[in-house]
């Protein structure tokens, strides 16, 4: 699975892994480690396949790619996430030949998702349409499902609930929550929160 | 030093009140219901009063208006919550700080609801009020509170209402829907027939309320209309499951932090000190110099608020 919520001990890794090579080595040989990179595509046929050559010529296994199509950029492109496992001393490599090849690289690897979020939905969730819950709470926000548990113990228009794994970037966790309540509202669903206890 | 008490209410509190003020020293010298007053300058035998209550309905032949008007150094106010304009908790209170005397109130809304009124009747009295008993029944959460200085604390979360906790534990303990576990609360005593004011996180959300007040040192009033307030209604047991899953569960929060004020019910790790089981409160203080302070105890019950209004009675001595 995908776990966006590590990528920044990953990207604490990638830079141990350029000053300590020695030791890294001494561990058994490389590491592979997933990567997220965020993409943005002009709208032709080729566009996709010609930005994955450079990660597959690098050494870097696809793990998934999200095409967000019917989804565009402010620039009007397509976005595109792509989930990547190499050694973390590759990964620069891959995204500078991405770059290279004049993909426009949005994000790479740490800096998208810093943080993950529990929450729980509570209601009519599945006559509420949950795919559409979902995909609205994804979309608006700077935030992907990471995971997703659903208890309908009761059937279709009982009571159920979902817990929501959400990787989102550190520091944005109150816009997320804000979305996700306002979706919640729309549709007469509870959101329960967790309690998130910030020192001062 | 012995203190003479006029006590204002005789349920669960006042009744405690009566009982234990001998143990602490003090005399009670007046005792009302809603209908009725007993008056004593000499102090009331609590068996008396209470024999009369049970048989008659009346705690003495007085009218309630004579046990305002009694001797007395302080008046303790133990009548039910009541909000918007908080009567007629608050004009008791009004009464005996007119005369100078001391106040010391278990009832949440003079202090959660006119807060305001409540200190500048204060600032102009030769009396003092205190209230720890409002918030968390046994715990000391007030006094410590004081003693840190209300600048030292940056924010208070915590279980505050032990109906709701107990509902809550229990669904997630035994898989329990909400229904089922409230009729049980309500057999065992732990839930009010009506448990609104519990269930709907009013109660929590009055306490919040009263510890922002405290805490924000009077630059910022709060009151329960500009409270953030969810109840533990629609929370179904396949909810306290899936937090499980995942090593977590649901209480019913409340939180005082320089955001204002919010009661809900949020997701804690299942081995939170937050995550207390029953009906136990809990309170975590934010400290600017010494992390976290947590406070755990019984928060309602007679003798549990009783320690704390004749903790209160004590300070003024």
């Amino acid at each position: 699975m995908v776990d966006a919520g590590d990528a920044e001990t990953e990207a604490a890794t990638t830079d141990d892994a350029e000053t300590d090579a020695d030791e890294e080595r001494t561990d058994g040989g490389e590491r592979s480690q997933t990567h997220t990179i965020r993409l943005e595509l002009v709208d032709k046929p080729g566009e996709l396949l010609s930005a994955l050559h450079p990660i597959a010529e690098n050494g870097g296994n696809l793990l998934s790619i999200f095409h967000e199509r019917g989804n565009l950029t402010p620039r009007g492109h397509i976005p595109v996430e792509v989930d990547v496992e190499c050694p973390p001393e590759r990964f620069e490599t891959i995204v500078d030949a991405l770059r290279a090849e004049g993909v426009n690289v949005i994000q790479a690897g740490a800096e998208r998702y810093g943080e993950e979020l529990t929450l729980l939905l509570v209601g009519d969730i599945v006559d509420t349409d949950l795919s559409d819950t979902l995909q609205r709470i994804e979309s608006s926000t700077d935030a992907a499902l990471a995971d997703l548990s659903l208890s309908a113990p009761e059937g279709r228009g009982g009571a159920s609930s979902a817990r929501l794994r959400l990787a989102t970037r550190t520091g944005r966790s109150d816009e997320v929550f804000e979305h996700v309540r306002q979706v919640a509202d729309e549709k007469d669903l509870n959101v329960v929160e967790p309690l998130v206890e910030v020192a001062e | 030093m012995s203190l003479r008490l006029a006590v204002i209410g005789a349920g669960a509190v006042g009744r405690s009140v009566v009982d234990l003020a001998p143990e602490y020293g003090h005399t009670v010298t007046a005792l009302a219901d809603s209908r009725s007053a007993a008056v004593d300058p000499d102090g009331l035998d609590a068996a008396t009063v209470f024999d009369r209550k049970d048989a008659e309905g009346t705690v003495g032949a007085a009218d309630p208006e004579d046990a305002l008007a009694a001797e007395y150094d302080v008046l303790v106010e133990v009548t039910p919550t009541t909000l918007g304009d908080a009567e007629p908790g608050f004009s008791h209170v009004k009464a005996a700080l007119e005369r100078d005397r001391h106040a010391v109130l278990a009832n949440k809304g003079p202090v959660a609801e006119r807060y305001a009124d409540l200190m500048a009747l204060e600032a102009e009295s030769a009396g003092t009020v205190q209230f720890e008993a409002a918030v968390g029944g046994a715990i000391p959460i007030l006094s410590t509170i004081a003693d840190f200085g209300p600048g030292q604390i940056t924010a208070a979360r915590g279980v505050l209402n032990g109906t709701a906790n107990f509902v809550l534990s229990r669904m997630a303990a035994e898989g329990l829907g909400y229904e089922h576990v409230l009729a049980e609360a309500q057999d065992l005593g732990v839930a009010e027939a009506d448990p609104a004011f519990d269930v709907e996180g009013t109660d929590a959300a009055l306490k919040f309320v009263i510890l922002a007040n405290v805490l924000g040192d009077e630059d910022q009033i709060y009151s329960l209309a500009d409270a953030d307030v969810e109840g533990i209604r629609s929370i179904p047991a396949s909810a306290l499951d899936l937090a499980a899953e995942d090593g977590r569960t649901i209480r019913l929060i409340g939180e005082a932090t320089a955001d204002g004020v919010r009661v809900g019910p949020r997701l804690v790790p299942q081995h939170d000190a937050l995550a207390v089981t029953g009906t136990r409160n809990i309170v975590q203080f934010e400290t600017v110099n010494a992390g976290q302070l947590h406070l755990s105890g019984r928060g309602a019950g007679g003798p549990e608020t009783a320690t704390a209004i004749l903790s209160d009675v004590g300070r003024l001595e």
